[in-house]
């Protein structure tokens, strides 16, 4: 049975309190079948070493094991996941070659539409809400077998960076329960960096995929906008919304990317991709140029944060790849930029929020104006309320030339400083986040320093391009990621150098 | 870029937000310091930079108007929190 890619880091979770049986009994060909990559769990499902049944009741017994600890989840769904399994196993018993997701358990994040099930956004106002169809991404993955183990936690409306935002519980980071996991989609990440799921799916507007995968020692993959459909995924911010991957390897991402990528009908923003420039599975990256943006190191930032991350870069150097110092002059704005457009969707696409044909309903509103305003007063948590009402300003009148247009012309700055940069490069290396997991509370008083912690995930959103997180070391004991960039529909370079850099690393 | 007290209500009732005494304070400062922080971009010069509202470059995406019925309908009907039969009991616009 091959062993994880997941490497080195492991040996870190193996340390973390929630975990004590995570490592301790890991002997080769002893490994619990929850902690399997997706591609071991295809191979041993193919050779019929264990079913999609017993891979589904580890997962689920881990998740009975740790999640009232770690709060991963918000809605379990084992008799579900139980059938699917057993529907595959079926298949796989006449003979059937399982496909590369076929009886794989996977969680989603709760802002995605499950049939059937409860989506709540993790917030008050979608806290019965069922979902009435299923997303696009979930179509798909259950044509592909998929085994649906449940649905995430993360910060209400997608909107945060710690986890600490959801109406329900705090995801606790499994390699230290008194830090934040990162956000928004923290369940995401915690269910697979803790083996309660082989991978998860959760979205990136500013950062929600990468900078969690980075605080919790996982792939993240962040891709290219329009690639992934966005229907049936809770709208929160259109023009940057992406959907994607947790997975314990680069290659795991690649194999899940596949499959949920597609121009689709019920969304007009997707495109069907260039061919992706996958340059044949190398582990050397001779011709390859990597830019390094000066202003991503800034002073300031965590110190051991930038060793681990230049002993990456190095790493990519010794692997052949040329690295180039480059710059993106308008960096430093890209963050405003973010919080002016984001929260101006936001507005907009919270206003279907209004109790009257879903979601919470204030009960005793004495007139119209009062149900909408206490429903949505009393439905929404603090941080959709904020970003509400600066996209409310940024977008009124007298105030709309100011900031939403001057944001979206900046915002071509932003993207033009990567069009330029990209001719000079393949690809671009930055830390993902600018410090690891902070302590749970620290920066929940200052919705701005929570903010900044966006600082070098956002500007993938705001050009559009793909982008993985990927673990490269510890800071403090606690897991750093390595964010690669592409250009648009540069998934392929970033797998190849992305799983360049994690064979290399590996043990 | 400092808020009064009368601002955040005008934009909490743009919004249909109700917010409670206590709310409004710590949202005034919260969100005078984030329009501060955004309003930096005033510094930028954009002079003859065409702003970008479509990352992708898709134009006139388009599909056929074809009306196809919901695959399951009563699934959406049960989600109404004041039902009469088939339809959706709300209060008047109009009193």
């Amino acid at each position: 049975m091959e062993k994880s890619l997941y490497g080195a880091w492991c040996r870190d979770l193996s340390t973390a309190p929630c975990g004590a049986s995570l490592g301790d009994d890991k002997k080769e060909g002893n490994m619990k079948l929850n902690e399997l990559t997706i591609t071991a769990a295809h191979e041993g499902l193919k050779k019929k070493e264990f079913s999609s049944e017993e891979l589904t009741w580890a997962c689920l017994d881990r998740i009975a094991e740790v999640d009232e600890k770690i709060g991963a989840f918000l809605t379990v769904l084992d008799k579900e996941a139980i059938a699917q399994a057993k529907a595959v196993d079926k298949k796989i018993a006449a003979g059937v070659i399982p496909d590369s997701l076929e009886g794989i358990p996977v969680a989603l994040k709760d802002n995605m539409l499950l049939k059937g099930a409860k989506c709540t956004a993790s917030s008050r106002i979608l806290e019965n809400y069922v979902a009435t169809y299923d997303a696009t991404v979930v179509k798909k993955l259950k044509a592909a077998g998929a085994v649906i183990l449940g649905k995430t936690n993360h910060d209400e409306f997608a909107m945060g960076s710690s986890g600490e935002n959801s109406a329900y519980k705090v995801t606790k980071n499994p390699h230290d329960l008194n830090r934040v996991p990162g956000g928004s989609s923290a369940g995401s990440a915690a269910a697979v960096a803790v083996h309660e799921t082989i991978y998860a799916l959760g979205s990136d507007t500013g950062g929600s995929i990468r900078q969690p995968a980075a605080l919790c020692g996982v792939v993240g993959l962040k891709p290219t906008y329009g690639s992934v459909s966005r229907y049936g995924l809770i709208a929160m911010s259109s023009g940057l919304d992406v959907i994607g991957p947790f997975t314990k390897t680069v290659e795991d991402a690649r194999i899940v990317y596949d499959v949920i990528k597609g121009k689709d009908p019920m969304d007009a923003t997707t495109i069907e991709g260039v061919r992706d420039q996958v340059l044949g599975i190398s582990s050397d990256l001779k011709g390859v140029r990597v830019g390094v943006p000066k202003e991503y190191f800034v002073d300031g930032m965590d110190k051991e944060t930038e060793a681990r991350v230049r002993e990456g870069i190095t790493q990519l150097k010794k692997l052949g790849a040329e690295i180039v110092e480059i710059s993106l002059p308008y960096s430093p704005y890209a963050l405003a930029v973010y919080y002016i457009l984001q929260p101006a969707e936001v507005s907009a696409n919270l206003a279907r929020y209004d109790g009257i044909r879903y979601g919470y309903s204030e009960k005793n509103a004495k007139n119209l104006q009062e149900l909408y305003n206490k429903s949505r007063g009393n439905g929404f948590g603090p941080e959709p309320k904020r970003r509400i009402m600066i996209g409310t300003y940024v977008l009124s009148a007298g105030y709309a030339d100011a900031y939403y247009k001057k944001a979206q012309a900046v915002r071509t700055l932003v993207k033009r400083d990567f069009d330029d940069a990209f001719t000079k490069v393949d690809c671009i290396a930055t830390p993902t986040s600018p410090t690891p997991a902070w302590p749970i509370g620290e920066k929940m008083d200052d919705p701005l320093s929570m903010y900044l912690a966006d600082i070098y995930t956002v500007s993938a959103n705001i050009a559009g391009i793909p982008g993985i997180s990927i673990p490269c070391g510890t800071a403090h004991g606690l897991p750093v990621g390595l964010q690669l960039l592409a250009p648009q529909f540069g998934e392929g370079m970033l797998f190849n150098v992305g799983r360049a850099y994690e064979q290399s690393v590996s043990v | 870029m400092a808020l009064t007290k009368e601002e955040v209500l005008h934009i909490a009732k743009l919004a249909r937000l109700e917010l409670k005494e206590e709310e409004v304070e710590k949202f005034r400062t919260q969100l005078s310091e984030i329009l501060e922080y955004v309003g930096q971009l005033s510094k930028v010069d954009t002079k003859g930079i065409e702003p970008i509202s479509q990352i992708t470059g898709l134009q006139n995406v388009v599909r056929e108007d074809r009306v196809a019925p919901f695959e399951d309908r009563e699934a959406m009907l049960k989600q109404f929190p004041k039902r009469k039969g088939d339809l959706l009991e709300t209060l008047g616009v109009f009193e």
